[in-house]
């Protein structure tokens, strides 16, 4: 009796620390995200305001909206070319994060300050490099031609394949990092008794690095895929224009259509979706943990 | 678990009720000045966008007034738009906006109508100005800058095909495919489709809106982009051999490029002004007032016309920096009757989504 009083009061006491610790981020959390996300649900269900703002009159016409084939059209297009660009990511992070892993340490540290030095400079200026770099007067094209390679300049941007590679070039260390450092905390002792046990190297990396690795691959996805499928500056620039994602159908809503309620509408279903995918990546989280 | 749903719910009712308070009361009377106040214990925030007044105008202002200001920029019509509208105190003075964006927050009792008492350099302005359609007779804004928007080309990569018609653009020779941009802002991507059917530029009516979006579809597929900031680079670079652009912004590849020249399209074009204007928030309208007042000195005024290249609607200001460069960029010597024949965007109102939905529908395509 008097002993589980005693556990009782010392999990208390743990609660108590727990949410002292936890305080300073859910009160950030619960005024920068909880609220503003209130209020966007909350605008959702009233009318457009003529000049900006809603007018209190309500109605579901804004999801209803939503449905139609434009708006999913943007999405799906939007989401091809996220995944593509987080499928890439994968293909060319993966072996760099393992190839770093193999580096003498000294090595190692070196690699990620140069993976992450891009970030040192503006986003926005980098992208632009790449406009200067591949337009067709660019030094690509340009260099091309007088080395006789070519003879019309190619038109390398302006297309979703330009979009895709600005992406991939601007979050790609997303992904090569979180696969860094679950790569790097597998104990080689692991594969080299799967060697010694008759495994092929093949084998060993398929069954023991590749599973083992798993959840930084995701997070890397993540990484990748949320920021890629939100971002409206580089379909602007190295789009031209001339593809919408709906990071850019979202930002037209509320500030050259003046309707935030609809705007809600595809913020909200943007969350939801990406909320979708943070659990998806948890339970596969949860269940090569479980297995491991 | 119900105690935590229940301060979400707690939560979310707050944030409702803040938004309701937030926006409400928005009635609409005229400024009260008055003509003894102290400007040196004012303070003033002009948001306008960047590099688009001298760097030393809020030092110069403080030296004269004693008030200090302070200037923040904002990129677009829409990003300022969406600060003074969204509820509250901007902690704005002054803005410059365009003339149908003033429109929209006069609709709004957002700005204050000014007391022209306060701004005698008004005299400066040309006469022409009373009659800009956003705004008649001047009543809540003062014009800052002025023009109109053609096509910018290269005059010696298009010899014998100079364009003449909006159509030039849409639909350009097959030698100049894939060489063209247009402007991406809804109003002007609209805008060479609207004239060259024959439309107003300041159509609400849905049938012609469409015919309008189906001549920008086609029209796409010979852009190389939809560009509204590094269009006179392209030039200069000869990716591109004509694009749609404001004057102004046509002159500063005619800086870098004697062969590059603008024209207005024989179908017509459209008269766009940027603005000054007074938030009703403010609470220092006084100094407000002087500080449109000295913008509009013909000194500092004709910085606009010497260092952007756009036209100013200030006779003396204009009189002042016009020769020097009348030679180099004929644009500049448009005259304000000629400016007043295209025609002035004004705010859409209801229609605004109308045209958001046809520019996705166009550039989704």
């Amino acid at each position: 009796m008097l002993k589980s009083q005693g556990r009782d009061l010392i999990s208390n006491r743990a609660r108590m620390a727990r949410l002292i610790y936890l305080a300073p981020g859910l009160t950030y959390i619960a005024i920068f995200m909880i609220i503003p996300l209130g209020i966007l649900i909350f605008y959702t269900f009233f009318t457009r305001g003529t000049y900006g703002g809603v007018d209190f009159i309500f109605t579901l016409e804004n999801y209803r909206r939503a449905l139609d084939w434009l708006y999913l059209s943007v999405l799906l297009e939007s989401i091809l070319i996220a995944a593509t660009t987080t499928i890439l990511a994968f293909l060319i992070g993966f072996p760099v994060a393992y190839a770093i892993t193999k580096l003498p340490s000294n090595w190692q540290n070196i690699m990620l300050v140069l993976i992450v030095l891009p970030f040192w400079s503006n986003f926005l200026i980098r992208t632009y490099a790449w406009i200067v770099l591949l337009n067709t007067q660019g030094f690509l094209n340009q260099g091309l031609i007088n080395l006789g390679v070519l003879d019309q300049p190619l038109s390398l941007l302006y297309n979703p394949g330009a979009i895709v590679l600005g992406l991939l070039y601007a979050y790609i260390p997303l992904m090569i990092l979180p696969i860094y450092s679950a790569l790097v905390r597998i104990d080689p002792s692991l594969t080299e008794s799967a060697i010694n046990l008759g495994a092929t190297t093949t084998q060993a990396f398929r069954q023991i690095t590749l599973p083992l690795a798993l959840p930084g691959v995701l997070v890397g996805s993540i990484f990748v895929f949320v920021p890629s499928i939100g971002n409206f500056i580089v379909p602007e620039l190295l789009g031209g224009g001339k593809t919408v994602m709906v990071g850019n159908l979202i930002r037209d809503q509320f500030l050259k259509a003046r309707d935030w309620p609809f705007g809600s509408v595809l913020a909200l279903s943007m969350v939801f979706m990406l909320l979708m995918l943070f659990i998806l990546q948890a339970r596969v989280n949860r269940r090569v943990g479980s297995n491991g | 678990m119900r105690n935590s749903s229940k301060g979400m719910l707690a939560i979310i009712a707050s944030a409702a009720l803040f938004v309701l308070t937030g926006c409400g009361g928005s009635g609409s009377s005229s400024a009260k000045l008055d003509a003894d106040a102290d400007l040196a214990s004012q303070k003033l925030t002009v948001s306008i966008w960047a590099a688009y007044s001298p760097e030393d105008l809020p030092s110069k202002f403080e030296e004269k007034f004693g008030t200090k200001v302070t200037i923040t920029n904002h990129a677009t019509n829409e990003e300022v738009m969406a600060k003074l509208t969204a509820g509250g105190d901007s902690g704005i003075d002054v803005a410059f906006v365009s003339g149908q964006f003033a429109q929209a927050l006069a609709q709004q009792g957002l700005i204050e109508n000014l007391d022209k008492s306060f701004i005698p350099n008004s005299a400066n302005l040309v006469p022409e100005v009373a009659n800009l359609t956003y705004d008649l007779g001047n009543k809540y804004s003062m014009p800052y800058a002025w023009g109109t928007t053609g096509i910018c080309y290269r005059a010696d990569l298009m010899k014998g095909n100079e364009p003449t018609s909006w159509n030039d653009l849409l639909m350009p020779k097959p030698q100049f495919k894939g060489k063209v941009t247009m402007l991406a802002t809804e109003r002007w991507l609209m805008l060479p489709a609207q004239k060259a059917l024959g439309f107003s530029a300041n159509t609400q009516d849905e049938s012609e809106m469409n015919q309008v979006k189906d001549l920008l579809i086609k029209a796409k597929a010979n852009l190389l982009a939809y560009d509204d900031t590094t269009f006179y680079e392209r030039l200069v670079s000869g990716e591109a051999v004509m694009v749609e652009a404001w004057d102004g912004w046509c002159n500063y590849g005619i800086a870098k490029n004697k062969n590059i020249k603008f024209m207005v399209p024989k179908e017509g074009s459209d008269l766009w002004a940027d603005t000054m204007v007074v938030l009703k928030s403010s609470k220092n309208k006084e100094a407000a007032h002087a500080f449109i007042n000295y913008i509009l000195d013909k000194d500092v005024h004709s910085w606009v016309v010497d260092n952007i290249l756009y036209k100013v609607p200030n006779s003396a200001a204009m009189e002042k920096s016009l020769p020097a460069l009348a030679a180099d960029f004929p644009n500049m010597t448009i005259s304000p009757s000629e400016l007043l024949k295209g025609e002035g965007l004004v705010d859409l109102g209801k229609a605004a989504p109308l045209y958001t939905r046809i520019a996705t529908e166009v550039t989704a395509k």
